[in-house]
């Protein structure tokens, strides 16, 4: 069946399936959480990075990329600022400076501004930040090579109003930006200033307004091509589904009771999973109702395979490397130490540019579109 | 195909239906357009064949509609979505998706189609309209025109038998609109689909219509029949039939190539009376005298002349000589350069068309003009200050833009409050200030409501007002800071031929009293109304400046339909035929 539907074009194999980039990026995420060595980190930046560079297109949600990576810079940056006002909880010896320190009443001990700030606490603030960093690029790496709509379609049936909801809202935010800055410019033009609190606020219930107004024609729009068409189902059948839908919620609100409640640890986790199970059945089942189909969906390839083993590799061989050479992935703080390249981690990490090699590169050319027209030249 | 049976609609809340008695009926295979001027229920009767009136936005419909035999009454739009296709006035508002293939898959996906019949149809549909360059780029980097077209495939893949239009050229360039009626036809002709269409410019879709529905007036019954017999007595009509009509052709031509043929007789009329550019500055291509003096005012003149409470537009004392001065300004957008070092000189008094593609920098000139973009090099001066650089409340008195949407620049809750907005920033400068610059006395507003749109109510709500109205209430509010400059971006979007005309009459006597007005637009007949220079944009460079007569007879897509039925004569609107003539 799959491969007739290759065959006959119904399925998209040119592009990699959104899934295998996701599996990678989570996979590079992973593998971040479980070092602190600012060495490996930076590789595992340098290798998400070069593979978006190598394979992004020129779509809009691939230009995230850079909100993401400035995103981590300031989460790096925030977090060395909080070591150096509130202090760190590393004791260190290396004084570099000291604050002046606040005086605080009796009640807020624990809590200091100012005061000394050592080098072990600053290296320790930075090796930390980064980490949170190295994972923040790893998602928007996913995010810039993988289209989130075309993601969240190859939800299973059940779930297509939800990918649909999530599909409209993420392409209103983009109109809601536009909003604000053509209502700003607006404002500016009766000669009021742009800026301010009081110039934002008095925006907003025209963006509101507007919002609404286009939901309410989008949903027309989408009435009138057919969303929400119904298939004639048995009786029975839908009796059915209302049936597990219902029974099976009730299985899953009496299993949390019993997994949250001492008595019931017995029975919880038994009758949770029953509810769930019957629960998907009557969304399975209530799937049918609806006769959609859905054009060209992704297939998932030999180079999803690849892509997606190459991100779960990472993640795996680090999460050993994490058991074995624990000191070579947490760089020693106190006392300070100077961090050091581990070679099989190193060669590990390496593993995550593979999908530099393997996917082809999306045709530029093609793919090529002019930034989006501003607002005022929209219409 | 279409069969209204004396329909009446009542919407919620309404006194009266918004349309009654409509009974018509449309054959299969025929293009039908619906014509009549604002506000008579156009898009009541279009919204009524998908089933969206009133299943969508309430009301009540009496009478029967039937579309392909299915009752709009039993059936809701979505059971009517694999017999009619709709594309409302916005195409933006219109997109489910964000890429442009599966855009065009949507309506079959919820259709339920079988995978290969979709690969099918859409890859027949990228091709129909010409998109097949475009199939996987996002929708929101598309040029207007391609968006129009992706809208109206999106509706056109699951095979519907009607094709319901609502304005499909109005945000459209001459070239765009023409690229969508060329696909239109070809529907009509090749695959025999029934279009139902509304659309306010005559002149771009009468000739493509086999009958017209002409709703004469609000109430009134429909008329329907062949586009001469109609356009003989309907109330809105393209220039190419007031020409027929002024020279008493019958039957009306309807196309520029039926009038040319009839028209050797009217040429050599024409010939005989004075030359366009004689008399009539318009076409004669001559930059108007300056009627402000150059010189600055003597300052001891101008609080007098402020204070007292002239409701006609006063020019700003401290004007130099050029309201705007722009040299060689360049704009980027990223990597893209909006415009390349464009320079432009505004003359008091003079009114000055910008045309060009949809996104050919026609808008970001204003923005950059009205301080709402800087320049990435190159100088802007108005009125001797750099726009972007000024305070917004100083801004105001030097230049004043209406944008695309005159909505967005009202926001109180009726006239009278919006009025009294527009004149508060003017006044406190002035009592902060103590020497008053200028300044809008209380009621400059209202009184330039009142002169230019008579008869409307200081309680009315701005947003029920017509399209036409609102463009005036917007235009009254940024002319209560006498601002010498005035530019609009694409002011006739939506307006009916009467609006149009009391826009023109508007503009005319605001730039013969001094005003100079740029205004950016795809309407060929207004331009030609108004402008005294044309302005041609493509790519972000001026390829064309020069008198309006000259620019765009010289063009065929720019040139209005008189122009190209007179030609070589350089008359340009009937208004000057007629004078020429009376």
């Amino acid at each position: 069946m799959r491969t007739r539907a290759i065959q006959t074009g119904t399925m998209r194999t040119g592009t990699l399936h959104p899934g295998a980039w996701w599996v990678w990026a989570l996979g590079l995420g992973t593998a971040a959480s479980r070092t602190t060595n600012p060495l490996l980190l930076t590789l595992l930046v340098v290798v998400a990075g070069y593979v978006v560079a190598t394979h992004r297109t020129d779509a809009p949600w691939s230009r995230s990329y850079t909100a993401f990576v400035k995103l981590a810079l300031a989460v790096l940056l925030l977090r060395v600022a909080f070591a150096v006002v509130l202090g760190s909880p590393v004791p260190g010896s290396h004084t570099i400076v000291t604050l002046p320190e606040l005086p605080l009443p009796h009640w807020a001990q624990g809590v200091r501004v100012g005061g000394r700030v050592t080098a072990e606490g600053l290296v320790f603030a930075v090796y930390d930040g980064l980490k949170l960093a190295a994972l923040l690029v790893c998602v928007g790496a996913a995010n810039a090579l993988a289209n989130p709509a075309r993601l969240l379609k190859s939800l299973p049936a059940a779930l297509y109003e939800v990918g649909v909801a999530v599909v409209v809202a993420m392409t209103f935010a983009p109109h809601l930006v536009a909003d604000v800055q053509r209502l700003r410019a607006a404002r500016r033009l009766r000669g009021r200033p742009d800026r301010g609190l009081r110039g934002l606020a008095q925006v907003v219930l025209p963006v509101l307004e507007g919002a609404l107004e286009r939901s309410v024609a989008l949903a027309a729009a989408m009435d009138a091509r057919g969303y929400g068409r119904s298939a004639e189902v048995a009786p029975a059948v839908r009796r059915t589904t209302a049936g597990l839908t219902l029974g099976g919620l009730l299985g899953v609100c009496a299993g949390t009771y019993g997994v949250l409640t001492a008595e019931g640890g017995g029975y919880g986790l038994p009758v949770l999973f029953a509810g769930l199970a019957v629960a998907l059945a009557g969304l399975w089942l209530g799937g049918r109702r609806s006769p959609r189909t859905r054009y060209r969906p992704d297939a998932w390839g030999p180079r999803a395979w690849l892509v997606s083993a190459s991100g779960v590799a990472v993640a795996a061989l680090l999460v050993v490397a994490a058991e074995y050479e624990p000191s070579a992935l947490h760089p020693g703080v106190v006392p300070l130490t100077a961090p050091t390249l581990p070679l099989w981690p190193m060669a590990a990490i390496l593993l995550g540019l593979l999908p530099a090699f393997t996917v082809p590169a999306p045709l530029k050319g093609a793919l090529t579109a002019p930034p989006p027209p501003t607002p005022e030249e929209q219409a | 195909m279409i069969r209204f049976e004396d329909v009446s609609v009542t919407y919620d809340g309404a006194a009266e239906p918004t349309v009654r008695g409509v009974d018509f009926e449309v054959p299969e295979g025929e293009l039908v357009l619906l014509a009549g001027p604002s506000g008579v229920g156009k898009s009541t009767v279009l919204g009524a064949v998908s089933g969206l009136v009133p299943h969508f936005t309430g009301g009540t419909l009496r009478g029967r509609v039937t579309v392909a035999g299915r009752d709009t009454r039993t059936h809701k739009p979505r059971e009517l979505a694999d017999v009619v296709g709709t594309v409302g006035q916005d195409p933006l508002a219109h997109f489910v998706t964000d890429t442009v293939e599966d855009e065009l898959a949507y309506g079959m996906e919820s259709l339920g189609l079988a995978p290969d019949v979709m690969r099918r149809r859409v890859e027949e549909t990228l091709d129909l309209l010409g998109l097949a360059a475009l199939r996987d780029r996002p929708i929101a980097t598309l040029s207007g025109g391609q968006q129009q077209r992706v809208a109206i495939g999106s509706v056109l893949t699951p095979h519907p038998r009607v094709l319901v239009l609502d304005e499909p050229t109005s945000a459209l360039d001459p070239a765009a609109a023409e690229e969508v009626l060329a696909v239109l036809q070809r529907l009509v002709h090749d695959l025999g689909t029934t279009v139902l269409m509304a659309e306010h410019r005559l002149e771009r879709v009468i000739q493509y219509a086999d009958q017209v529905a002409l709703l004469p007036s609000p109430g009134a019954p429909l008329v329907l029949g062949t586009p001469s017999e109609v356009m003989a007595v309907s109330p809105v009509y393209p220039p190419v039939v007031d020409l027929g009509r002024l020279a008493g052709w019958t039957p009306l031509p309807l196309t520029v190539r039926d009038a040319r043929r009839r028209a050797g007789l009217l040429r050599e009329r024409l010939e005989r009376t004075t030359a366009p550019g004689a008399e009539d500055v318009r076409a004669g291509g001559t930059v108007p005298e300056p009627p402000v003096p150059t010189a600055p005012r003597k300052p001891s003149r101008g609080p007098r002349f402020l204070r007292g409470r002239t409701p006609s537009p006063v020019l700003n004392p401290s004007a130099p000589a050029h309201p705007a001065v722009v040299d060689a300004l360049t704009v980027r957008r990223g990597r893209v350069e909006a415009l390349r070092r464009v320079g432009l000189t505004v003359t008091p008094g003079e009114t000055i068309a910008l045309m060009g593609r949809n996104g050919a920098g026609k808008s970001t000139l204003l923005g950059a003009l009205a301080g709402l973009v800087e320049p990435s090099a190159g100088t802007v001066r108005v009125g001797g200050a750099v726009p972007h650089r000024t305070s917004p409340r100083d801004l105001v008195r030097r230049v004043g833009l209406v944008p695309q949407e005159p909505r967005d620049l009202l926001y109180a809750d009726t006239v009278a409050a919006e009025c009294a907005a527009a004149d508060l920033p003017h006044a406190r400068l002035r009592s902060r200030g103590g020497t008053p610059i200028t300044g809008a006395a209380p009621g400059t507003c209202r009184a330039l409501v009142s002169g230019l749109l008579p008869g409307i109510d200081d309680d009315t709500h701005p947003r029920d007002l017509s399209e036409g109205q609102r463009l005036t209430l917007a235009l009254a509010v940024i002319l209560a800071a006498r601002p010498p400059l005035l530019l609009l971006d694409e002011p006739t979007r939506g307006l009916d031929y009467a609006a149009k005309a009391r826009l023109v009459g508007v503009l005319r006597s605001l730039a013969a009293e001094g005003h100079s007005i740029v205004l950016a637009t795809h309407d060929v007949e207004l331009a030609a109304e108004l402008a005294h220079r044309v302005v041609l944009l493509a790519d972000g460079e001026v390829i064309a400046d020069g008198p309006a007569a000259d620019v765009v007879v010289a063009s065929p897509s720019y040139a209005p339909q008189v122009a190209k039925i007179l030609a070589p004569q350089k008359w340009l609107t009937v208004t000057q035929v007629r004078k020429a003539l009376a």
